[in-house]
């Protein structure tokens, strides 16, 4: 096992994890500030964006892709504006309708362009290429300590571990600002605590997030994750420091146990190929989320009841 | 235009029966506008709040009162107007004001206790990263020790009682150790023994100096609670003592129909209005 693991295994589970937690973590204060709706907003805009980045440099790198990304959430903004305001439509189905436009533009401008040079096409913009991210050169566990080998690496593991520990230790660094504009954002503005601007680079974050992953795990990937581990997590705990633990510990595993089903699965079924590691990776997350809300400590939320009573 | 002046005072003493209030009030609004779309919410208004003693802004529904606290704040944005606190730009200030905002305006099914919430009131002072133990945490402590929730310490915010939050929200403030208290609704639905264990904290507040300024909707506790009082509809109805101020013309005048007369008598039993 050990040989052909670390070949074709460790670094695709490896990017998994990477990018799920890189979404995970900013997906918790997402759901908490009941802006869910923005990760799945950011995750399908950042297709076009990063199809036209690529258009115009013919490179695949993340710096264009980011902007492109941002360009497109721009483009995005102001079309929801303008559905709401010409048209008096509710917010809710502007945003909706205006980003599955954006994403089915992006589908059709990467059909119709030329990309067979380079690893871009709608299947890929869905499900990523996990499967191909292996480390070929690799020739057991050894060779993580051999200098030459590690040089072959996959470039997207260390892109995605580098995003992931950048938005980890920004997470740490601004924790009490997070915490504290997500629960009272009145309160903290009183505190002469930047608010709006923590809540901008919460968006930011996970559009870093959201455009590093892409490339290897695709949206589906992508989307899945913003939301389902944090919300799992949610149902564990009644304290926000256990419940950014807990995402980590579901993106982890939803990580590992998708990789592993997609590619063995089907043979405990005697079926003979592998199925996608993206789509079994996000299945898996919202199979906990579902096993959480069935099963889960802190499902019933005596909150609920207190703010009923209140009123 | 509104013609500039050098000080807050030389304004206030236009103010029927209100005595001159110095540059240094807790709290002084000048011209201060907000507006939600296209009609203003708040208009125009000048205000200035006691040191040492309790002001109540009351005024009816949709009349701007809590607009016009959070708008001072900076908490929504205002078109125009100055705000001092102690005569500095309330930029400046903010070490010296704490703020207790309407319960109802956070998700209370947040994942965190009572605690965590108590030492949200010293993230001035400890900063991003500085360490909350010790001392400061002893403080969050005596703070929720003060409003009767010490047993509470660590329960999740989502289990307390409509009375209990704003025990919490009121400790939370007392943790910012502020001379200048802006409370937001502070009675707005609470049980009876909360309202009591509130005003008996506020009034403690006083004793020891410092100003307090509340958003207050029950006019029966006006007199019985508050020093000063600010009405206000969309723009400064009046203001002044209590006794001075809060009179059925001003009351008339603030609530329009909206006020009962039925309700006018009943304030005039028992308060004592002329």
């Amino acid at each position: 096992m050990g040989t052909e693991f670390v070949q074709f295994s460790l670094t695709p589970i490896l990017i998994g994890i990477f990018s799920a937690i890189a979404c995970a973590l900013p997906g918790n204060f997402l759901i908490l500030r009941r802006q869910a709706m923005i990760s799945d907003a950011i995750s399908h805009v950042v297709l076009p964006g990063i199809v036209v980045a690529f258009l115009l440099t013919g490179v695949i790198a993340t710096i264009p892709m980011l902007l492109g990304a941002a360009g497109a959430a721009v483009v995005a903004v102001i079309l929801i504006e303008a559905i709401k305001r010409l048209g008096n439509i509710e917010p809710g189905a502007a945003m909706g309708v205006v980003f599955t436009s954006m994403f089915a533009a992006g589908v059709l401008v990467l059909e119709q362009t030329d990309t067979s040079n380079v690893h871009i096409d709608v299947q890929h913009a869905l499900m990523g290429n996990l499967e191909s991210l292996i480390w070929f050169r690799a020739e057991g566990w050894q060779s993580l300590l051999d200098p030459a080998k590690l040089a072959s690496l996959p470039d997207e593991l260390a892109r995605m571990a580098i995003v992931c520990a950048m938005i980890f230790a920004a997470m740490l660094v601004f924790w009490r600002w997070l915490k504290i504009a997500t629960f009272d954002e009145g309160f903290a503005q009183a505190l002469g605590i930047p608010a709006s601007a923590i809540g901008f680079g919460l968006v930011i974050a996970a559009a870093i997030a959201a455009v590093a992953a892409f490339d290897a795990v695709g949206s589906i990937v992508v989307i899945a994750m913003f939301i389902c581990p944090p919300a799992a997590a949610r149902l564990m705990t009644n304290r926000l420091e256990h419940q950014v633990i807990w995402s980590i510990i579901f993106a982890t595993a939803s990580a590992i146990f998708g990789y592993v089903f997609a590619g063995y699965g089907p043979m405990w079924f005697s079926a003979r190929n592998a199925v996608s590691a993206a789509g079994m990776m996000a299945t898996v997350s919202g199979v906990f989320l579902v096993l959480t809300c069935l099963f889960g400590p802190h499902r019933s939320r005596v909150g609920m009841k207190a703010q009923d009573d209140a009123v | 235009m509104r013609r500039q002046q050098p000080t807050i005072a030389a304004e206030n003493g236009r103010t029927a029966g209100a005595a001159l209030i110095p540059a240094t009030a807790p709290l002084a609004v000048r011209g201060l506008t907000v507006s939600y779309g296209e009609k203003p919410a708040v208009f125009s208004v000048d205000a200035s709040f006691p040191a040492e003693s309790m002001s109540a802004i009351i005024g009816p529904n949709g009349a701007g009162k809590s607009t016009l606290l959070k708008a001072a704040l900076g908490v929504i944005p205002r078109l125009s107007g100055e705000v001092y606190v102690f005569g500095e730009p309330i930029e400046k200030a903010r070490a010296r004001i704490a703020y207790v905002p309407q319960r109802a305006s956070v998700d209370w099914d947040f994942p965190t206790t009572v605690m965590d919430v108590v030492q949200m009131g010293l993230y001035r002072k400890v900063g991003l990263l500085g360490r909350l133990s010790g001392r400061l945490a002893g403080v969050a402590r005596d703070c929720l020790d003060r409003v009767g929730m010490a047993d509470f310490a660590h329960r999740q915010i989502g289990q307390l009682s409509g009375g209990q939050q704003q025990r919490v929200f009121l400790a939370r403030a007392l943790a910012q150790d502020a001379e200048l208290y802006l409370l937001d609704e502070p009675f707005a639905g609470v049980d009876a023994a909360t309202e009591r264990a509130i005003i008996d904290v506020l009034k403690l507040l006083k004793d020891e100096g410092k100003s307090v300024v509340a958003v207050h909707h029950d006019l029966s506790t006006v007199r019985s609670y508050f020093d000063h009082v600010f009405l206000i509809n969309v723009r400064r109805m009046a203001e002044g003592p209590v006794d001075v101020a809060f009179t059925t013309e001003n009351l008339q005048a603030t609530y329009g129909g909206r006020l009962a007369a039925t309700h006018l008598d009943e304030l005039s039993v028992v308060g004592g209005l002329a």
